[in-house]
């Protein structure tokens, strides 16, 4: 198979990658976003039980 | 061992966590033999041309969207009444997923108009009703995120998810209810599907995957949600303190 025919897409080559491309980017997005939420989450709950259990000592 | 166990938050917590990378491995093996059938495999349509390959991705998008707006408003009932903590935590995850297959959705088609209809967007009753569907998922989590008290928060967005569930058979039947550019369904209509099978594979493959990658990214999420809302726990701060 060629690569360059493959690219262009019999022409369509824009909206085809186009498509393939912002899907990608949405979906690694929404990879991304939990996994950052989490260290955020573990991270604030942290602090948070320094900060009860100083209270307590 | 009852199923009703999964509904208590530690338990979910630990079962998920340990799904999560399956599921994961999955969504990449699914998608990855999808996309290789999609783009090496399948023959150029006859009418299309090779730009018919965004099917691959906007039909599935498309099916993704509804699906998950369904288990969202489903999963906002349960809360609503029987008030299972879990269903409230499912419904508020389910949103920025929905939402994010409702803009592929959207993109991708806008992305097809252009070069079979010659216009990126025409106010047609599928593509109208889509984008009321991104606006219920952002009223949702806008919804949701006004309300300071979480369960309180919860209760409102999902009747708010019940009232739009109205949408989703319009944008079903749309294509037939009124004179649209969209082209009717080619692989849910009754009788066979008018597809080719070299081309229905990698769009079921897809479909599949996309399923699966729903599934990972909401437990995820749902985990963050649990820890959040357990803080006060036990089980939470012995969580934190023996995981690094």
């Amino acid at each position: 198979m060629n690569w360059a025919e493959f690219f262009a897409m019999g022409g369509y080559g824009f909206y085809v990658w186009g498509t393939y491309a912002f899907a990608t980017v949405v979906l690694v997005l929404n990879v991304i976003a939990p996994l950052r939420r989490r260290k955020a989450v573990m991270k604030m709950l942290r602090e948070l039980s320094q900060i009860t259990r100083g209270q307590v000592e | 061992m009852k199923i009703t166990k999964y509904a208590s938050p530690v338990i979910f917590y630990g079962f998920s966590g340990k799904l999560i990378p399956w599921l994961g491995a999955l969504t990449a093996l699914l998608l990855g033999v999808g996309l290789y059938l999609g783009l090496f495999v399948a023959p150029a349509d006859y009418q299309q041309g090779e730009s018919y390959r965004i099917m691959f991705i906007h039909v599935p998008s498309a099916w993704m969207s509804m699906f998950i707006y369904v288990v969202m408003a489903v999963a906002g009932a349960i809360g609503l009444v029987w008030k299972t903590k879990l269903s409230e935590i499912l419904a508020s995850a389910c949103a920025p997923v929905g939402a994010s297959f409702t803009l592929i959705a959207l993109v991708t088609g806008a992305l097809w108009g252009k070069p079979m209809w010659g216009a990126y967007w025409v106010w047609d009753a599928r593509l109208t009703s889509e984008l009321i569907l991104l606006f219920l998922y952002i009223g949702f989590m806008a919804l949701e995120a006004s309300i300071d008290d979480p369960r309180r928060a919860a209760r409102a967005a999902a009747v708010l998810a019940l009232v739009g569930v109205v949408n989703i058979p319009i944008i079903h039947f749309s294509v037939e209810w009124w004179n649209t550019l969209h082209q009717p369904a080619s692989v849910t209509k009754v009788g066979a599907p008018s597809i080719h099978p070299s081309m229905l594979a990698p769009l079921l493959l897809m479909a599949i995957g996309f399923k699966v990658y729903f599934v990972t990214i909401v437990l995820m999420r749902m985990r963050s949600t649990i820890l959040l809302r357990e803080k006060h726990t036990r089980w939470v701060n012995e969580l934190l303190e023996t995981k690094s």
